[in-house]
């Protein structure tokens, strides 16, 4: 019963949100987005990570037809559900430094699309699994569409169009997969793990999984529209998308791709961790000459993904482990670093490299703040990121050992345009757009804070997720590998 | 010995680092400095109890676990630490002159506004560099490895708002990334060989491989790549000479006497690895030869005290890495302990000169300093006659033993050692003479201002003379008719190599005569060029020409060190960054287009369709029939 509390409380605290008003809505939607993190560590308190899916309930929907409303959490839901609750309310507050018209509207959307992530990671039957994951676009689709820079309209409708044409195809994947299943059909997940398809058909299935999730993510060479609608979007809605919604597309390959179609894994899977691979050294090239620091952390995003990606398709434990502890590390340092990005955005007017410099000489605490989170994000050890790209890197070594020294490139470009991204904002001398530039201010810090202990913990002590995971991704390799 | 005890051996300088970095607003000077060093001296005194612990409990290393850090399916990478020979040879250098180092920094920083932050930041690289050594897996070090890098990093670019200080920060950090990706990649290699990484179990497992199987040799490339970034070998050199932006007893800890020596650590700890893998150590050897004359050949002609200090140090690290191929890891060992001793000294010395001189660090515009800097003159003295290898000082003995080795190995390479030692000997004078010998070639100004560095520098020069001076006894040859104790005190760690590689370990069969002839060319080469320094510097009183003078070819190439960061700047760095802009404007357009003409395509397909649904009954009744028909022959046919 946790699991429909964790969806339905989101749900209610968005229309409450939406119904308290334009001057009480922040709060209501920070309380609210609180109350809801209470929930999901309950949930984790509770968890037995041994017993498999639990606090599982299951209404039917279209009873005859065998589909029904159900969702349940393992440790793979876990993690993600704990990510997803753990960064609403962040989100909420880094908020508060604008003042976005209608409120009210604004964050009643950030609570919406948080019950269908969360829903996306829960749902145990497939077609509710399909219509959460459309549901989470629309909250994301009016934020940027409302609240977006100039270009917003264009770059989202890019988007829109882009994600719908993935969606679709999966949707034909998972129909067709549920007139495999036996006797009047049904469309729990775990009945389409059991299907013996012919490797052609699985073939054919592969690909409508895998152009789905790959936009979504996005794996390249289906990125274009990721670079733009993460600039145009207002910085919460950019936060959504690449601290969340992208491991949306990674879930669903741990969740479908690897254990219902393994036989399309065997024929293609090589193909698509060459593509992830292509994408994490094309993103980080492209990184290094971004002027906008916006859509540099993008291209960065765009980077990190592609490792998951590629840990997820080489098939191992090490990978799906390295791919899940990733997932945490990546949501919360891109958040803090989108963050970081627009408050030297709200204080300078600009986000252009060229035109900052020499911040850190009156901002101590941002300048500890934002290298902490980069050090997470170049996978320096004893943070958060080290742990994920060692366990990635080294699953794809394993699978090859060119393809992982390729891969492990990412290391080297990572901190070429990290760094840079570092020198030229904060130090150097000091540029005429920073003068008078203020150090964080509280609620900045009530952001910040929580996010740079969630990168040491993960760093110092990977084991308290590591272990929630272990058994839940264990089952599945036993499963794909039978 | 007590774990809790050795636990605080890291512990303490990070504890320092957090007081120092939470509070760096409200702790005054004088109780950072002593927070700071406090920690560090701390940490010195647990070492000298561990290590007495140690010796009275017998040579077997000891396993101290902490906690589970990442476990992953059948691999369990512990935190834990090890401790034995090497570690603890390591821990005493580490904290010894760090300690004398963070007692300098009070001095020398004292005018700094950013005083807290370089203690912190001082406190934070001890605490990782103890790490490095301490860990009992690949992985541990790892984080040393890279923690290390970070504080390097930080430490270079201190005073951040000089823009080239910042690059060069950089340039130091993402060369340092190169090797490190080696070094990940032979962990993996480990990983899939061993499925392990803790040492004992690793090199347990070593033993029953052949020597030159190709995976051992795949880890021990693997990790030797590591290696040259972090010491500064050829090709990834030259972040060293550039990290010299950084305050000067960083140079001294960081970039001479500790984290520079990590990739001799790291052959050393992998030393049956690497006596599994002869070719590999001969190709460290050849780059360890190489790297020590081209650095030496470099530093020739140098001007800025800082500079050709800094050249040494690759030079010198070069010898090391000599003395790795030739499978004589205890002289290495010996050569990074007196190193740590005369360049440390050397580097402190400089930074009391350049103090004095009102941070100027051109040679050509010092002369004359020995009168108003007798403690450090005197102190470099000893300093350039121990670097130099002129008996009974620390250099002779640990550089002699590596080039007896490294004749008893490879002729020719001998033959270079003894060429870079010629030029070491070379230069070292030369700077010696320039700086403190002849007249006073600065400013007016600077000349008013010289004076002697206050205590807190002076007292840790003076111990690190001493040091300089006697620390060769500590491994005296036979032929000699000294101990080498630090031979003996090593011994247990190469057990394993040689089970598994018993030739490399007999006894030298060079008779005395022709140790006495080996020593006899070394202190010969040294002491010429000691004296054609003297003639050209002091009694001609000749002073390098200012830059604007035209320079001969060959002079020009050394002097622009090669040209090798301009040929880096080409051929990586620039075409890097047109990838990138061709990648953004050429790529992501293309590959955009090809969206796009899918769009199109669906929109034209879609139009087709559109054409079909007429609304005119017959056209349907039409098609179903044509179906019908279609389906029909199908079957009939098939």
């Amino acid at each position: 019963m946790l699991t429909l509390l964790l969806i339905l409380l989101p749900i209610a605290a968005g229309v409450l949100t939406l119904l308290s008003g334009e001057r009480l809505a922040k709060q209501v939607a920070l309380v609210s987005g609180l109350a809801v993190l209470g929930v999901a560590i309950a949930a984790w308190l509770q968890f037995d990570p041994a017993a498999g899916t639990q606090f599982s309930f299951k209404y039917a929907w279209l009873a005859s037809g065998g589909i029904s409303f159900a969702a349940g959490i393992d440790g793979i839901s876990l993690v993600l559900v704990l990510l997803t609750t753990f960064l609403t309310p962040l989100i909420i507050i880094s908020a508060f430094n604008h003042d976005y018209r209608k409120p009210a509207s604004f964050y009643s959307l950030i609570l919406f699309m948080e019950a269908a992530l969360i829903g996306v990671f829960t749902a145990t039957d497939a077609f509710l699994f399909y219509l959460f994951f459309e549901a989470a676009l629309i909250p994301v689709y009016f934020l940027a569409a409302i609240w977006g820079g100039e270009n917003r309209l264009k770059v989202t409708f890019k988007f829109f169009i882009y994600t719908i044409f993935g969606s679709l195809l999966m949707l034909v994947g998972l129909v067709y997969l549920y007139y495999q299943t036996p006797g009047t059909h049904t469309s729990e997940i775990t009945a389409f793990y059991a299907l013996q398809l012919s490797k052609q058909v699985q073939g054919f299935v592969f690909w409508a999984f895998f152009i789905a999730f790959a936009i979504k993510m996005p794996l390249f060479p289906f990125h274009t529209w990721q670079p733009d609608t993460y600039t145009e979007s207002p910085t919460p809605a950019t936060m959504l998308l690449s601290g969340i919604m992208l491991k949306m597309g990674v879930y669903g390959l741990i969740r479908f791709l690897l254990p219902i179609v393994p036989g399309g894994m065997e024929v293609w899977g090589t193909m698509a961790m060459v593509l992830s691979v292509i994408g994490i050294i094309y993103g980080s090239i492209i990184a290094i000459q971004q002027s906008d620091m916006k859509r540099l952390i993008a291209y960065s995003s765009f980077a990190h993904v592609g490792l998951m990606a590629a840990g997820v398709f080489s098939y191992s434990i090490n990978g799906l482990q390295g791919a899940l502890i990733q997932m945490l590390a990546h949501g919360i340092n891109v958040i803090g670093l989108f963050f970081i990005i627009d408050i030297i955005y709200s204080r300078t007017k600009t986000r252009y490299l060229d035109q900052l410099g020499g911040i850190t000489q009156s901002t101590p605490h941002l300048s500890v703040y934002f290298m902490i989170l980069l050090l997470g994000s170049v996978a320096l050890p004893l943070t958060n990121g080290f742990v994920g790209e060692f366990l990635l890197l080294s699953s794809v070594f394993q699978y090859d050992g060119w393809l992982g020294a390729i891969a492990g490139l990412t290391i080297i470009l990572g901190s070429v345009y990290m760094l840079r991204l570092f020198q030229k904002s904060m130090f150097g001398p000091r540029s005429k757009w920073v003068e008078g530039f203020q150090d964080l201010t509280m609620s900045e810090r009530a952001v910040l804070l929580p996010l740079v202990i969630m990168v040491f913990w993960i760093g110092i002590y990977p084991n308290t997720f590591l272990k929630l995971t272990e058994p839940a991704v264990s089952q599945l390799l036993q499963m794909v590998n039978n | 010995m007590s774990a809790s005890l050795l636990i605080l051996i890291p512990l303490l300088p990070l504890i320092g680092f957090l007081i120092n970095g939470i509070g760096f607003k409200t702790i005054p000077k004088g109780a950072v400095g002593i927070i700071g060093t406090l920690a560090v001296v701390a940490s010195f005194v647990l070492s000298v109890m561990t290590f007495q612990a140690f010796l009275a409990a017998g040579s077997q290393p000891v396993i101290v676990p902490l906690f589970d850090w990442i476990t992953v399916g059948n691999l369990n990478i512990p935190f834990s630490f090890q401790v034995d020979q090497l570690s603890l040879l390591m821990l005493m250098i580490i904290t010894g002159v760090g300690s004398l180092i963070h007692i300098y920094s009070i001095g020398y920083m004292h005018h700094d506004e950013g005083f807290g932050k370089f203690f912190a930041y001082l406190n934070l690289f001890l605490f990782f560099m103890l790490l490095l050594v301490l860990g009992s897996n690949y992985v541990i070090m790892f984080i040393g490895w890279e923690g290390v890098g970070l504080c390097s990093y930080l430490l270079i670019g201190f005073w951040n708002k000089n823009t080239n200080y910042n690059n060069a920060a950089r340039k130091a950090f993402i060369m340092n990334r190169v090797g490190d990706l080696g070094f990940l990649l032979g962990i993996f290699t480990i990983i899939s060989t061993f499925g392990s990484v803790e040492y004992l179990e690793v090199f347990s497992q070593a033993t029953d491989f052949e020597i030159g199987d190709p995976v051992i040799i795949t880890i021990t490339l693997f990790l030797f790549i590591g290696a040259m970034g972090k010491s500064a070998q050829i090709p990834l050199y030259t972040w060293l000479p550039d990290a010299m932006a950084g305050p000067t007893p960083v140079s001294a800890l960081i970039h001479a006497a500790t984290m520079v020596t990590a990739g001799i650590y790291m052959v050393i700890r992998s030393n049956v690895l690497y006596s599994l893998a002869p070719s590999t150590l001969e190709i460290v050897g050849i780059i360890g030869a190489a790297t020590a004359l081209f650095a030496a050949s470099i530093g020739l002609l140098q001007n800025d005290i800082k500079k050709v200090l800094a050249y040494s140090t690759v030079s010198q690290l070069g010898y090391m890495f000599m003395g790795l191929g030739a499978m004589a890891y205890s002289a290495s060992m010996f050569h990074v302990i007196t190193h740590a001793f005369f360049k440390a000294l050397l580097f402190l010395g400089a930074g009391s000169v350049i103090h004095a001189m009102s941070d100027e660090q051109d040679i050509r515009s010092m002369g004359g300093l020995r009168k108003k800097l007798p403690i450090t003159f005197l102190t470099f003295l000893i300093a350039t006659i121990a670097i130099s290898g002129i008996p009974p000082f620390a250099g002779f003995f640990s550089k002699d033993e590596i080039l007896a080795h490294v004749f008893e190995h490879n002729k020719l390479l001998w033959v270079i050692g003894v060429l870079g030692s010629l030029m070491t000997s070379f230069y070292m004078f030369r700077l010696l003479f320039l700086t403190f010998f002849g007249t006073f070639r600065g400013t007016h100004e600077q000349e008013h201002h010289l004076h002697e560095s206050p205590a807190s520098m002076t007292i840790p020069l003076v111990i690190l003379a001493v040091l300089s001076a006697l620390g060769g006894f500590i491994g005296v040859p036979e032929a000699l008719h000294g101990t080498h104790h630090l031979a003996e005190f090593m011994s247990p760690l190469y057990d394993a190599s040689r089970q598994v590689n018993p030739e490399a370990f007999l006894p030298t069969e060079l008779s005395h005569s022709e140790e006495y002839l080996l020593m006899g060319v070394s202190v010969a080469v040294a002491l010429v060029s000691a004296i054609v320094a003297y003639v050209m510097y002091v009694q001609k009183a000749s002073v390098p020409a200012p830059d604007s003078q035209p320079k001969s070819a060959l002079q020009g190439l050394v002097y622009n060190k090669y040209y090798v960061d301009e040929i880096y700047d080409n051929v990586f760095v620039k075409s890097i960054k047109t990838l990138s802009n061709i990648l953004y404007s050429f790529g992501e357009f293309f590959i955009d287009l090809v969206v796009n003409a899918f769009v199109r395509l669906t929109q034209f397909l879609a139009g087709l369709l559109r054409k079909t649904q007429t609304g005119s009954t017959g056209d349907y009744v039409f098609a179903m029939v044509l179906g019908m028909v279609i389906i029909l022959f199908w079957k009939l046919l098939l």
